[in-house]
């Protein structure tokens, strides 16, 4: 008999006035017991409504059966079956938007808490130790290999699905990634009270364990070009470079100091840990500080600048709560913080001080129009509405667009008017033959488990193309 | 792992190291810059590529003591190893072409100058270097700089060494008596740059400068470095690190290079009373 509560089991989360003052992570997972509850909840339907939202089609009702017996080391294989990276995803997935969507159980109450349990599952995988070595020992005893090279360019969401896909049917994949520590947006972007780089590192020591070769610093474009890379012996190659250039709104003093992108804000605390006195990477901590932009990378370094000390922090966003891009919880999780939202409210020029410090922001306030092309209402500036906030910094979160890096060095990559790199939707293949790709690098910004779902595709699509030219 | 199988101390402050790294020795041209992390805790920082020694798989790195991160560097000795070493980065300085150029370094900036100059010289060009220092004592690559130019003229702040004045002085004088240059390659630091780009306005030379701003990832990622070049945001690891030194605003670069000398300064003390501490120890 299913458990017929109308509401998830809640899931603990560290007390708002003691986080904002650590990086510790919020969430703190499900106790068994927890699990096991909430896993009761889910009806089995016989068509899986769940299954058809999730971008890698993880068996959702199988893995939630072997939860509610308690069988967790099951339940991690079988999610391990079609997902790479099943820690990261139980935290950051948007699972409101995807499988948890299309849960029966969500039309008379809340659906089953999908992310949470997948979470719990691969946490308790990892801290058990013996499921995943066992999952990991039978994993790497069927594969044969078969000797031939991929490249893999990135070591993101993407790429590392992509490698570990490949590495299980057998191919010899080498990643290269320009930074000196593989992980990409998971390990420069999101802050670890979101999702713990330890995690992160167990998941690519699983790829390691695969035979997945992993070569940092190691800038494709610059160290080698994609033609080189064929040349030493590569038969296909996957781009999952992601989109990493930061935008900026082009107002009159953003050069000022003081102003950071996001993604230079986040880099700096995440990948160098500027958070930790230990290291040597400086970060400008700010007393009073906006954040102007309102997707989860707003929130994130909203989140950030509270914890390594500003006093009062502002998301500035030019439309409404409910245009918000970024994900509920995320900007609920933000509000108990005290972060301060200034919504309706489009910046206009960051005022500095005579020696080129920030020293506040001015504002028009805005109201909303016409749906615009994204259907949303479009926001539109009010007269005579300017308004300034004083503050000593600003951190621009406005959305990233793929680099040029390889587009530039690599002829015959054709790529769309935003520097996306254009592919085949069936076969992930670019202009280029033998080049897939996948990610941020073709969508634009979005999320990392639809990087993780186009690895999946180019994987399939990479072993199909070298059995059909016998490279 | 990247192992330093050379190390010398050209002046107390500026000391040059040839690391083992094949793969950015095989592409790297002059201009184009490796970002290196000396430990698992120091900075990513940013240093221009002296020299590569292409058949050894040798990058030659030319580097002042600074931050926290360059002491670090500095303190590694012959055999040791720099954990990340990734290159070569930003785009190689266009000097093909040029056939008449006059190359000025300043202090530190003389590292890249010269390999600068040496590309020109070995090309067929006239080159002329002028290499300005504080004093005698910081005076580098001499020998070096004299072997691939016509004329050196070194400049002293002080007059102790070569002619006293700044290298503004010796180029304006240059310019004066009529040398027409096809191009000037300025490599110092900023207001130097500044002011040559200022003396070679009137005369309509083209002058290239060498940017060197904050930066992390060196790929075009942070947005750290970024400039305003001709009324435009460019970032100098990517467009960069050369500019036209007659559209670079400098004084916002100046600006904007002092956003940690606040930071540095203290995590410089507290890094010396680490090292004090440890001694004391021992």
């Amino acid at each position: 008999m299913p458990n017929m509560s109308p509401k998830k089991v809640r899931m603990r989360e560290q007390d708002p006035d003691v986080r904002r003052r650590n990086f510790e992570e919020v969430a703190c997972g499900y106790s068994p017991e927890e699990a096991m509850e909430e896993a009761g909840r889910c009806l089995h339907c016989k068509n899986r409504p769940c299954v058809s939202g999730c971008p890698v089609a993880v068996n959702i009702p199988e893995f939630i059966a072997e939860i509610s017996n308690g069988n967790f080391g099951k339940a991690y294989q079988i999610i391990r079956q079609t997902n790479s990276l099943p820690a990261v995803c139980g935290r950051v997935c948007p699972q409101e938007t995807q499988c948890e969507s299309l849960c029966v159980r969500g039309k008379k109450g809340e659906p089953v808490a999908i992310g949470r349990l997948e979470r719990f599952a691969a946490d308790y995988a990892m801290n058990s130790g013996s499921p995943d070595e066992a999952a990991t020992l039978d994993d790497t005893q069927q594969i044969r290999k078969n000797g031939i090279k991929v490249g893999i360019i990135g070591a993101g969401p993407a790429g590392l699905t992509c490698a570990g896909d490949l590495a299980l049917m057998g191919y010899d994949v080498t990643i290269f990634e320009a930074l000196h520590e593989p992980g990409g947006v998971l390990v420069y972007g999101i802050p670890e009270f979101r999702l713990p780089k330890a995690i992160v590192r167990r998941e690519i020591e699983y790829l390691s364990k695969l035979g997945v070769k992993i070569q940092c610093n190691f800038i494709v474009g610059k160290t080698m070009t994609v033609d080189e890379l064929f040349e030493a012996g590569y038969s296909a190659l996957f781009i999952g470079s992601g989109a990493g250039l930061p935008k900026f709104m082009g107002i009159p003093g953003e050069n000022l100091n003081g102003v950071y992108s996001a993604n230079e804000f986040l880099t700096r605390i995440n990948l160098m840990n500027a958070y930790n006195e230990e290291y040597d990477t400086p970060i400008k901590t700010f007393g009073r500080v906006a954040v102007v932009g309102g997707g989860n990378v707003a929130m994130d370094a909203a989140r950030c600048a509270k914890r390594i000390g500003a006093k009062e922090v502002y998301i500035i966003y030019r439309r409404g709560m409910d245009e918000m891009p970024a994900r509920r919880e995320e900007i609920h999780h933000a509000q108990e913080e005290g972060i301060i939202f200034r919504l309706l409210a489009n910046p206009v020029k960051i005022l500095g001080t005579e020696d080129g410090w920030v020293r506040g922001i001015q504002c028009v306030e805005m109201e909303l129009g016409e749906p615009d092309s994204s259907g949303r209402r479009r926001p539109v500036p009010k007269k005579d509405s300017e308004f300034t906030i004083e503050l000593d910094g600003v951190i621009m979160a406005l959305g990233t667009s793929p680099n040029p890096l390889i587009k530039s060095t690599t002829e015959g990559l054709r790529t769309n008017r935003h520097g996306c790199i254009e592919v085949d939707e069936e076969t992930m293949m670019t202009s280029r033959p033998g080049v897939f790709a996948g990610g941020d690098a073709v969508t634009g910004a979005a999320t990392v488990i639809l990087a993780m779902g186009a690895g999946k595709k180019a994987a399939r699509a990479i072993n199909d193309y070298i059995l059909a030219t016998g490279k | 792992m990247y192992k330093i199988v050379e190390k010398r101390i050209l002046n107390p402050e500026v000391k040059l190291m040839r690391v083992e790294a094949p793969l950015v020795a095989a592409k790297a041209k002059p201009g184009q810059f490796v970002i290196i992390r000396v430990d698992e805790k120091a900075e990513r920082i940013p240093l221009t590529i002296a020299e590569t020694i292409r058949d050894k798989g040798l990058v030659t790195i030319i580097f002042q003591e600074v931050g926290v991160s360059t002491k670090k560097l500095g303190a590694l000795d012959e055999g040791d190893c720099i954990l990340d070493f990734s290159g070569p980065l930003g785009k190689p300085s266009e000097l093909d072409g040029l056939k008449k150029v006059c190359v000025i370094g300043g202090g530190l900036g003389c590292a890249i100058a010269w390999p600068q100059a040496k590309y020109l010289f070995d090309s067929g060009a006239s080159v002329d270097i002028i290499a300005g220092f504080r004093n005698r004592d910081l005076v580098i690559l001499e020998e070096e700089m004299r072997k691939c130019s016509d004329r050196l003229h070194i400049m002293t702040d002080d007059g102790s060494y070569g002619e006293k004045g700044l290298v503004t002085h010796k180029l304006s004088e240059l310019l004066e008596s009529g040398e027409a240059y096809d191009a000037v390659i300025a490599i110092g630091p900023l207001v130097m740059m500044k002011f040559v780009s200022q003396t070679t306005r009137p005369y309509g030379i083209k002058t290239i400068v060498s940017m060197n701003p904050i930066m992390i990832d060196g790929t075009g990622m942070c947005g750290g470095c970024r400039l305003t070049v001709g009324g435009e945001v460019r970032f100098a690891c990517v467009d960069g690190p050369d500019f036209d030194g007659h559209l670079v605003d400098f004084d916002e670069a100046i600006r904007r290079s002092a956003m940690y000398r606040e930071d540095e300064k203290k995590a410089i003390a507290a890094h010396e009373c680490r090292l004090g501490g440890g001694a004391m120890n021992a």
